[in-house]
Protein backbone atom coordinates (compact mmCIF):
# COMPACT_ATOMS: atom_id res chain seq x y z
CA UNK A 1 0.00 0.00 0.00
CA UNK A 2 1.41 3.47 -1.29
CA UNK A 3 0.17 6.23 1.20
CA UNK A 4 0.90 10.29 -0.20
CA UNK A 5 -0.08 11.25 3.01
CA UNK A 6 1.10 10.64 6.78
CA UNK A 7 -0.70 11.62 9.71
CA UNK A 8 1.23 12.26 12.85
CA UNK A 9 -1.94 10.74 15.42
CA UNK A 10 -5.04 8.99 15.13
CA UNK A 11 -7.75 12.32 15.35
CA UNK A 12 -5.69 14.64 13.91
CA UNK A 13 -7.55 17.47 11.66
CA UNK A 14 -4.44 17.24 9.22
CA UNK A 15 -2.36 14.87 7.37
CA UNK A 16 1.06 15.92 5.23
CA UNK A 17 1.79 15.00 1.80
CA UNK A 18 4.60 13.17 1.08
CA UNK A 19 4.59 13.13 -2.63
CA UNK A 20 2.65 16.07 -4.48
CA UNK A 21 -0.86 15.44 -4.80
CA UNK A 22 -3.30 16.66 -7.92
CA UNK A 23 -6.91 18.29 -7.26
CA UNK A 24 -9.18 15.02 -7.57
CA UNK A 25 -6.94 12.54 -6.78
CA UNK A 26 -8.08 9.90 -4.27
CA UNK A 27 -5.18 9.45 -1.98
CA UNK A 28 -4.59 7.35 0.78
CA UNK A 29 -3.61 8.08 4.72
CA UNK A 30 -1.83 6.46 7.48
CA UNK A 31 -1.25 7.44 11.14
CA UNK A 32 2.14 7.05 12.33
CA UNK A 33 0.96 6.19 15.54
CA UNK A 34 0.58 2.46 17.06
CA UNK A 35 -3.00 2.45 15.58
CA UNK A 36 -2.07 3.10 12.42
CA UNK A 37 -4.98 4.70 11.61
CA UNK A 38 -5.92 4.32 7.97
CA UNK A 39 -8.42 5.95 4.99
CA UNK A 40 -8.74 8.16 1.90
CA UNK A 41 -9.20 11.14 1.04
CA UNK A 42 -9.83 13.39 -2.28
CA UNK A 43 -7.89 16.11 -2.71
CA UNK A 44 -9.38 19.72 -3.72
CA UNK A 45 -6.50 21.65 -3.87
CA UNK A 46 -3.06 20.87 -5.32
CA UNK A 47 -1.22 19.72 -2.33
CA UNK A 48 2.77 20.17 -2.90
CA UNK A 49 5.07 18.06 -0.89
CA UNK A 50 5.29 18.73 2.72
CA UNK A 51 2.07 20.47 2.89
CA UNK A 52 -0.91 20.07 4.96
CA UNK A 53 -4.21 18.44 3.35
CA UNK A 54 -7.89 18.53 5.58
CA UNK A 55 -8.68 15.15 6.28
CA UNK A 56 -12.12 16.51 7.87
CA UNK A 57 -14.10 20.09 7.38
CA UNK A 58 -12.93 22.12 9.78
CA UNK A 59 -15.23 25.03 10.19
CA UNK A 60 -13.65 29.00 10.62
CA UNK A 61 -13.15 29.72 13.93
CA UNK A 62 -12.23 26.03 15.12
CA UNK A 63 -8.94 24.81 16.52
CA UNK A 64 -6.79 23.11 14.01
CA UNK A 65 -5.21 19.79 15.22
CA UNK A 66 -1.84 18.16 14.67
CA UNK A 67 0.34 16.45 16.69
CA UNK A 68 -3.13 15.41 18.83
CA UNK A 69 -2.41 19.39 19.66
CA UNK A 70 -3.91 22.91 18.39
CA UNK A 71 -1.62 24.16 15.51
CA UNK A 72 -3.43 26.99 15.02
CA UNK A 73 -6.93 28.40 14.36
CA UNK A 74 -8.94 28.08 11.26
CA UNK A 75 -9.72 31.57 9.94
CA UNK A 76 -12.24 30.52 7.21
CA UNK A 77 -14.21 26.70 6.26
CA UNK A 78 -12.18 24.37 5.50
CA UNK A 79 -13.33 21.39 3.70
CA UNK A 80 -12.04 17.99 4.00
CA UNK A 81 -9.61 17.24 1.39
CA UNK A 82 -8.56 21.08 1.60
CA UNK A 83 -5.19 22.69 1.45
CA UNK A 84 -4.50 23.95 4.65
CA UNK A 85 -1.95 26.58 5.07
CA UNK A 86 -1.26 30.12 6.01
CA UNK A 87 -4.28 31.51 3.98
CA UNK A 88 -6.52 29.67 5.97
CA UNK A 89 -5.27 29.31 9.39
CA UNK A 90 -3.39 31.62 11.69
CA UNK A 91 -1.43 31.12 15.28
CA UNK A 92 -2.73 31.29 18.34
CA UNK A 93 -0.31 32.74 19.85
CA UNK A 94 -0.13 36.16 18.70
CA UNK A 95 -2.67 36.85 16.07
CA UNK A 96 -0.15 36.20 13.66
CA UNK B 1 21.08 -6.47 24.04
CA UNK B 2 24.56 -5.72 22.13
CA UNK B 3 27.09 -5.28 25.12
CA UNK B 4 28.75 -2.04 25.18
CA UNK B 5 32.57 -0.71 26.27
CA UNK B 6 33.37 2.65 27.56
CA UNK B 7 36.32 4.02 29.27
CA UNK B 8 35.28 4.46 32.94
CA UNK B 9 37.25 7.82 34.21
CA UNK B 10 38.66 8.71 37.76
CA UNK B 11 35.43 10.03 38.73
CA UNK B 12 33.29 7.55 37.67
CA UNK B 13 32.10 8.70 34.98
CA UNK B 14 31.70 7.03 31.69
CA UNK B 15 33.33 8.70 28.41
CA UNK B 16 33.07 6.71 24.63
CA UNK B 17 35.95 7.87 23.25
CA UNK B 18 39.61 8.57 24.75
CA UNK B 19 40.88 12.32 23.57
CA UNK B 20 44.27 13.72 24.66
CA UNK B 21 43.59 17.21 24.68
CA UNK B 22 45.50 20.83 24.22
CA UNK B 23 43.23 23.41 25.60
CA UNK B 24 43.97 27.63 24.85
CA UNK B 25 42.69 29.25 27.43
CA UNK B 26 42.46 32.38 25.10
CA UNK B 27 42.83 33.65 21.36
CA UNK B 28 46.52 34.27 21.75
CA UNK B 29 47.42 30.46 22.86
CA UNK B 30 45.88 28.95 20.41
CA UNK B 31 49.02 28.98 18.23
CA UNK B 32 50.74 27.34 20.63
CA UNK B 33 48.09 24.64 21.24
CA UNK B 34 47.70 24.16 17.91
CA UNK B 35 51.59 23.54 17.48
CA UNK B 36 52.06 21.40 19.87
CA UNK B 37 48.94 18.82 19.02
CA UNK B 38 50.78 18.79 15.49
CA UNK B 39 54.32 17.52 17.34
CA UNK B 40 52.76 14.74 19.03
CA UNK B 41 49.97 13.15 16.43
CA UNK B 42 46.91 11.84 18.16
CA UNK B 43 46.25 14.99 20.29
CA UNK B 44 43.65 17.38 19.59
CA UNK B 45 43.78 20.85 20.01
CA UNK B 46 41.05 22.92 20.26
CA UNK B 47 41.16 27.00 19.15
CA UNK B 48 38.71 29.40 20.18
CA UNK B 49 38.54 32.99 19.63
CA UNK B 50 37.90 34.01 22.86
CA UNK B 51 39.17 34.31 26.62
CA UNK B 52 40.61 37.67 27.18
CA UNK B 53 38.94 40.61 28.58
CA UNK B 54 35.73 39.02 29.45
CA UNK B 55 33.96 40.02 32.40
CA UNK B 56 30.68 39.09 34.81
CA UNK B 57 28.72 36.23 33.33
CA UNK B 58 30.33 35.94 30.11
CA UNK B 59 33.57 35.06 31.20
CA UNK B 60 31.94 32.49 33.74
CA UNK B 61 30.01 30.90 31.10
CA UNK B 62 33.80 31.00 29.38
CA UNK B 63 35.53 29.52 31.96
CA UNK B 64 32.58 26.73 32.67
CA UNK B 65 32.70 26.04 29.39
CA UNK B 66 36.59 25.15 28.86
CA UNK B 67 36.57 23.57 32.53
CA UNK B 68 33.65 21.13 31.69
CA UNK B 69 35.35 20.58 27.99
CA UNK B 70 38.10 19.08 29.69
CA UNK B 71 36.43 17.42 32.42
CA UNK B 72 34.57 15.52 29.78
CA UNK B 73 34.76 11.75 30.59
CA UNK B 74 35.43 11.53 26.48
CA UNK B 75 38.38 13.13 27.44
CA UNK B 76 41.54 11.12 29.33
CA UNK B 77 43.93 13.83 29.77
CA UNK B 78 44.29 17.58 29.12
CA UNK B 79 47.02 19.79 28.61
CA UNK B 80 46.08 23.81 29.39
CA UNK B 81 47.77 26.63 27.90
CA UNK B 82 46.93 30.02 28.49
CA UNK B 83 48.86 33.46 28.17
CA UNK B 84 48.91 34.07 31.55
CA UNK B 85 49.10 31.66 34.82
CA UNK B 86 45.99 32.98 37.19
CA UNK B 87 42.96 31.91 34.94
CA UNK B 88 45.31 28.96 33.50
CA UNK B 89 45.38 27.36 36.74
CA UNK B 90 42.06 28.37 37.76
CA UNK B 91 41.16 25.78 34.52
CA UNK B 92 43.43 23.26 35.35
CA UNK B 93 42.93 23.24 38.95
CA UNK B 94 38.93 22.71 38.99
CA UNK B 95 39.76 20.20 36.03
CA UNK B 96 41.71 18.05 38.39
CA UNK B 97 39.81 18.90 41.83
CA UNK B 98 36.50 17.61 39.58
CA UNK B 99 37.77 14.68 37.83
CA UNK B 100 41.38 13.67 39.08
CA UNK B 101 42.59 13.02 35.72
CA UNK B 102 45.93 14.00 34.23
CA UNK B 103 45.93 18.01 33.48
CA UNK B 104 48.65 20.20 33.43
CA UNK B 105 48.53 23.94 32.46
CA UNK B 106 51.51 25.80 31.13
CA UNK B 107 51.24 30.04 30.87
CA UNK B 108 53.27 31.53 27.93
CA UNK B 109 54.12 34.78 29.37
CA UNK B 110 57.51 35.06 30.52
CA UNK B 111 58.62 31.93 28.20
CA UNK B 112 57.51 32.32 24.70
CA UNK B 113 55.55 29.97 22.57
CA UNK B 114 58.79 28.06 21.04
CA UNK B 115 59.45 27.25 25.14
CA UNK B 116 56.02 26.34 26.03
CA UNK B 117 55.36 24.21 22.78
CA UNK B 118 58.42 22.33 23.73
CA UNK B 119 57.14 21.60 27.61
CA UNK B 120 53.50 21.24 26.48
CA UNK B 121 55.31 18.54 23.98
CA UNK B 122 56.67 15.96 26.34
CA UNK B 123 53.71 16.81 28.54
CA UNK B 124 51.15 15.77 26.04
CA UNK B 125 53.70 12.54 24.62
CA UNK B 126 53.69 11.25 28.51
CA UNK B 127 49.55 11.79 28.78
CA UNK B 128 48.70 10.22 25.08
CA UNK B 129 51.01 7.44 25.59
CA UNK B 130 48.97 6.35 29.13
CA UNK B 131 45.62 7.26 27.76
CA UNK B 132 46.44 4.53 24.78
CA UNK B 133 47.36 1.76 27.65
CA UNK B 134 43.63 2.37 29.03
CA UNK B 135 41.26 -0.36 28.19
CA UNK B 136 37.44 -0.44 27.21
CA UNK B 137 35.22 -1.79 29.83
CA UNK B 138 32.08 -3.15 29.86
CA UNK B 139 29.20 -0.53 30.42
CA UNK B 140 25.75 -0.35 30.81
CA UNK B 141 23.48 1.89 29.08
CA UNK B 142 22.03 3.72 31.81
CA UNK B 143 25.48 5.18 32.81
CA UNK B 144 25.63 7.36 29.56
CA UNK B 145 24.91 10.76 29.64
CA UNK B 146 24.25 12.17 26.21
CA UNK B 147 22.47 14.88 24.22
CA UNK B 148 20.13 15.53 21.67
CA UNK B 149 19.21 18.46 18.98
CA UNK B 150 18.29 19.11 15.57
CA UNK B 151 18.95 21.75 12.79
CA UNK B 152 18.23 22.07 9.23
CA UNK B 153 14.90 21.25 9.97
CA UNK B 154 11.86 20.81 7.64
CA UNK B 155 8.49 18.50 7.60
CA UNK B 156 10.26 15.63 7.43
CA UNK B 157 12.00 15.77 10.36
CA UNK B 158 8.91 16.69 12.21
CA UNK B 159 6.87 13.34 10.19
CA UNK B 160 9.93 11.10 11.14
CA UNK B 161 13.48 11.54 12.88
CA UNK B 162 12.10 13.89 15.44
CA UNK B 163 9.46 11.34 16.35
CA UNK B 164 11.95 8.48 16.13
CA UNK B 165 14.52 9.85 18.03
CA UNK B 166 12.10 10.62 20.71
CA UNK B 167 10.91 7.06 21.27
CA UNK B 168 14.39 6.39 21.26
CA UNK B 169 14.98 8.87 24.05
CA UNK B 170 11.91 7.63 25.99
CA UNK B 171 13.88 4.27 25.99
CA UNK B 172 17.49 5.70 27.04
CA UNK B 173 15.92 7.43 30.39
CA UNK B 174 14.05 4.73 31.40
CA UNK B 175 16.75 2.81 31.39
CA UNK B 176 18.66 5.42 33.89
CA UNK B 177 20.59 7.61 30.78
CA UNK B 178 20.96 11.61 31.92
CA UNK B 179 19.70 12.96 28.23
CA UNK B 180 19.85 17.05 27.62
CA UNK B 181 18.28 18.96 25.33
CA UNK B 182 17.93 22.51 24.92
CA UNK B 183 17.45 25.33 22.22
CA UNK B 184 15.50 27.89 23.81
CA UNK B 185 14.90 29.62 21.11
CA UNK B 186 13.59 26.76 18.96
CA UNK B 187 11.00 25.83 21.53
CA UNK B 188 8.95 28.64 20.47
CA UNK B 189 5.65 27.39 19.62
CA UNK B 190 5.20 24.31 22.24
CA UNK B 191 6.99 26.33 25.52
CA UNK B 192 4.24 25.29 26.83
CA UNK B 193 4.38 21.19 25.99
CA UNK B 194 7.81 21.49 27.40
CA UNK B 195 6.41 23.54 30.70
CA UNK B 196 3.84 21.12 31.17
CA UNK B 197 6.19 18.00 31.06
CA UNK B 198 8.29 19.76 33.90
CA UNK B 199 8.52 17.45 37.04
CA UNK B 200 7.46 19.87 39.76
CA UNK B 201 5.69 23.28 39.76
CA UNK B 202 8.94 24.86 40.71
CA UNK B 203 10.81 23.77 37.55
CA UNK B 204 7.69 24.59 35.32
CA UNK B 205 8.35 28.66 36.47
CA UNK B 206 12.28 28.33 36.57
CA UNK B 207 11.35 26.94 32.88
CA UNK B 208 8.80 29.64 32.29
CA UNK B 209 11.39 32.36 33.32
CA UNK B 210 14.43 30.86 31.22
CA UNK B 211 12.14 30.93 28.70
CA UNK B 212 10.76 34.48 28.82
CA UNK B 213 13.95 36.30 29.56
CA UNK B 214 14.74 34.88 26.62
CA UNK B 215 11.91 36.22 24.51
CA UNK B 216 12.35 39.31 26.21
CA UNK B 217 15.83 39.57 24.78
CA UNK B 218 15.00 39.14 21.10
CA UNK B 219 12.51 41.72 21.79
CA UNK B 220 15.00 43.55 23.56
CA UNK B 221 17.18 43.69 20.63
CA UNK B 222 14.24 45.31 18.19
CA UNK B 223 13.35 42.11 16.53
CA UNK B 224 10.09 40.64 16.13
CA UNK B 225 10.41 36.89 16.67
CA UNK B 226 6.33 36.82 15.85
CA UNK B 227 6.74 38.24 12.85
CA UNK B 228 9.68 35.79 11.38
CA UNK B 229 8.44 32.86 12.45
CA UNK B 230 8.14 30.26 11.07
CA UNK B 231 10.25 31.57 8.61
CA UNK B 232 9.89 32.29 4.42
CA UNK B 233 11.67 29.42 4.21
CA UNK B 234 9.63 27.32 6.85
CA UNK B 235 6.02 28.09 5.08
CA UNK B 236 7.50 27.12 1.72
CA UNK B 237 7.90 24.00 3.37
CA UNK B 238 4.70 23.26 3.92
CA UNK B 239 4.59 24.63 7.99
CA UNK B 240 1.90 27.65 8.66
CA UNK B 241 2.46 28.36 12.15
CA UNK B 242 4.64 28.67 15.16
CA UNK B 243 3.02 25.92 17.34
CA UNK B 244 3.51 23.91 14.64
CA UNK B 245 6.94 24.38 13.54
CA UNK B 246 7.30 24.10 17.50
CA UNK B 247 6.26 20.74 18.02
CA UNK B 248 7.93 19.21 15.30
CA UNK B 249 11.04 20.39 16.97
CA UNK B 250 10.27 19.10 20.72
CA UNK B 251 9.17 15.69 18.88
CA UNK B 252 12.46 14.65 19.77
CA UNK B 253 12.25 14.99 23.15
CA UNK B 254 10.14 12.12 23.55
CA UNK B 255 7.28 12.25 26.66
CA UNK B 256 9.03 11.62 29.76
CA UNK B 257 8.92 14.45 32.54
CA UNK B 258 11.56 16.96 32.49
CA UNK B 259 13.81 16.72 35.92
CA UNK B 260 15.93 19.46 35.70
CA UNK B 261 16.20 23.19 33.86
CA UNK B 262 20.03 23.89 33.53
CA UNK B 263 22.06 26.78 32.84
CA UNK B 264 24.16 26.79 29.92
CA UNK B 265 27.19 24.50 30.00
CA UNK B 266 25.67 23.22 33.50
CA UNK B 267 26.51 19.77 34.53
CA UNK B 268 22.85 17.53 35.25
CA UNK B 269 23.00 16.29 38.85
CA UNK B 270 21.13 13.39 38.32
CA UNK B 271 19.79 10.89 36.31
CA UNK B 272 16.78 11.68 33.44
CA UNK B 273 15.68 14.22 30.83
CA UNK B 274 17.49 17.98 31.59
CA UNK B 275 16.30 21.25 29.50
CA UNK B 276 19.72 23.37 29.17
CA UNK B 277 18.76 27.06 28.29
CA UNK B 278 20.68 27.40 24.65
CA UNK B 279 21.20 28.79 21.25
CA UNK B 280 19.77 26.95 18.86
CA UNK B 281 22.99 27.47 17.09
CA UNK B 282 24.51 23.51 16.04
CA UNK B 283 27.90 23.96 17.19
CA UNK B 284 27.19 26.27 19.95
CA UNK B 285 24.31 24.02 21.61
CA UNK B 286 27.03 20.84 20.98
CA UNK B 287 29.66 22.46 22.34
CA UNK B 288 27.80 23.70 25.71
CA UNK B 289 25.72 20.04 26.02
CA UNK B 290 29.58 18.68 26.07
CA UNK B 291 30.63 21.27 28.36
CA UNK B 292 27.99 19.83 30.44
CA UNK B 293 29.15 16.05 30.48
CA UNK B 294 27.41 14.88 27.38
CA UNK B 295 29.59 11.79 25.38
CA UNK B 296 27.52 11.28 22.36
CA UNK B 297 25.15 13.70 20.55
CA UNK B 298 21.67 12.54 18.22
CA UNK B 299 21.56 15.45 15.55
CA UNK B 300 18.12 15.25 13.20
CA UNK B 301 18.54 16.75 10.58
CA UNK B 302 15.72 17.62 7.11
CA UNK B 303 17.74 19.63 4.84
CA UNK B 304 21.37 18.21 5.87
CA UNK B 305 23.10 20.10 8.34
CA UNK B 306 27.37 18.89 8.56
CA UNK B 307 28.31 19.89 12.27
CA UNK B 308 30.73 17.96 14.25
CA UNK B 309 32.29 18.61 17.95
CA UNK B 310 36.11 17.71 18.95
CA UNK B 311 35.29 15.24 21.78
CA UNK B 312 31.67 13.85 21.32
CA UNK B 313 30.81 12.09 18.47
CA UNK B 314 27.36 13.40 16.82
CA UNK B 315 25.16 11.26 15.21
CA UNK B 316 23.17 12.35 12.40
CA UNK B 317 20.15 11.56 11.46
CA UNK B 318 17.68 12.02 8.68
CA UNK B 319 14.51 11.44 6.46
CA UNK B 320 14.81 13.41 3.61
CA UNK B 321 15.30 11.26 0.27
CA UNK B 322 17.21 13.99 -1.91
CA UNK B 323 19.40 14.96 1.57
CA UNK B 324 20.02 10.62 2.50
CA UNK B 325 21.28 10.54 -1.54
CA UNK B 326 22.82 14.11 -1.91
CA UNK B 327 24.83 14.40 1.47
CA UNK B 328 25.06 10.72 2.32
CA UNK B 329 28.67 11.00 3.44
CA UNK B 330 27.14 13.07 6.23
CA UNK B 331 24.02 10.84 7.25
CA UNK B 332 24.85 7.88 9.70
CA UNK B 333 20.91 6.95 10.03
CA UNK B 334 19.10 7.20 6.89
CA UNK B 335 15.27 7.33 7.97
CA UNK B 336 13.77 8.06 4.69
CA UNK B 337 12.38 4.72 5.04
CA UNK B 338 9.33 6.13 7.30
CA UNK B 339 8.48 8.80 4.90
CA UNK B 340 7.85 5.26 2.57
CA UNK B 341 6.25 3.02 5.56
CA UNK B 342 8.94 0.45 4.67
CA UNK B 343 9.92 1.42 8.39
CA UNK B 344 7.88 2.20 11.34
CA UNK B 345 8.80 5.19 13.87
CA UNK B 346 9.66 1.84 16.35
CA UNK B 347 12.27 0.53 13.56
CA UNK B 348 13.63 3.44 13.46
CA UNK B 349 14.22 4.06 16.72
CA UNK B 350 15.88 0.90 16.84
CA UNK B 351 17.97 2.07 13.86
CA UNK B 352 19.21 4.65 15.37
CA UNK B 353 19.88 2.64 18.42
CA UNK B 354 22.00 0.39 16.71
CA UNK B 355 24.16 3.19 15.29
CA UNK B 356 24.12 4.58 18.83
CA UNK B 357 25.55 1.13 20.36
CA UNK B 358 28.14 0.98 17.17
CA UNK B 359 29.33 4.43 18.01
CA UNK B 360 29.83 3.91 21.53
CA UNK B 361 31.86 0.55 20.65
CA UNK B 362 34.12 2.44 18.72
CA UNK B 363 32.77 2.99 15.28
CA UNK B 364 33.50 6.94 13.61
CA UNK B 365 30.57 8.96 12.90
CA UNK B 366 30.65 10.89 9.94
CA UNK B 367 31.76 13.88 11.55
CA UNK B 368 35.09 12.07 12.55
CA UNK B 369 35.71 10.80 10.11
CA UNK B 370 35.14 13.93 8.01
CA UNK B 371 37.40 15.90 10.49
CA UNK B 372 34.08 18.09 11.41
CA UNK B 373 35.20 19.58 14.95
CA UNK B 374 33.12 22.63 15.73
CA UNK B 375 34.45 23.74 19.00
CA UNK B 376 32.73 27.13 19.81
CA UNK B 377 32.06 29.07 22.82
CA UNK B 378 28.73 31.26 23.62
CA UNK B 379 29.66 34.64 23.56
CA UNK B 380 26.26 36.35 25.86
CA UNK B 381 27.86 39.97 25.31
CA UNK B 382 30.66 42.13 24.40
CA UNK B 383 34.55 41.87 25.97
CA UNK B 384 35.87 45.18 27.63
Amino acid sequence: MRYKVLVHVKGDDVGVAVEEIAPGERVSFVSLDEVGFEGLIEALDPIPTGHKIALKEISSGANVIEYGRPIGIAISNVEAGGLVHVHNIRSLRWGG
Amino acid sequence: MTELFGYRRPDGRIGVRNHVIILPVDDISNSAAEVTSRVIQGTLSLPHPYGRLQFGEDLELTFKTLIGTASNPNVAAAVIIGIEPNWTNKIVDAVSKATKKPVEGLSIECSGDLKIIEKASRIAKMFLQDASETKREPISFGELTLSIKCGESDTTSGLASNPALGRLVDRLVDAGCTVIFGETSELTGAEDFIAERMATPELKERFMQVYSDYVAFIESQGVDILGSQPTQGNIAGGLSTIEEKGLGNVQKTGTRPIVGVLGPAEAPTGKGLFFMDSPSAAAEMVTLAAAAGSVLHFFTTGQGNVVGNPIVPVIKISAHPRTVIEMAEHIDVDLSGVLSRELSLDQAADAILDVMNRTINSRLTAAEALGHREFVLTKLYRSA
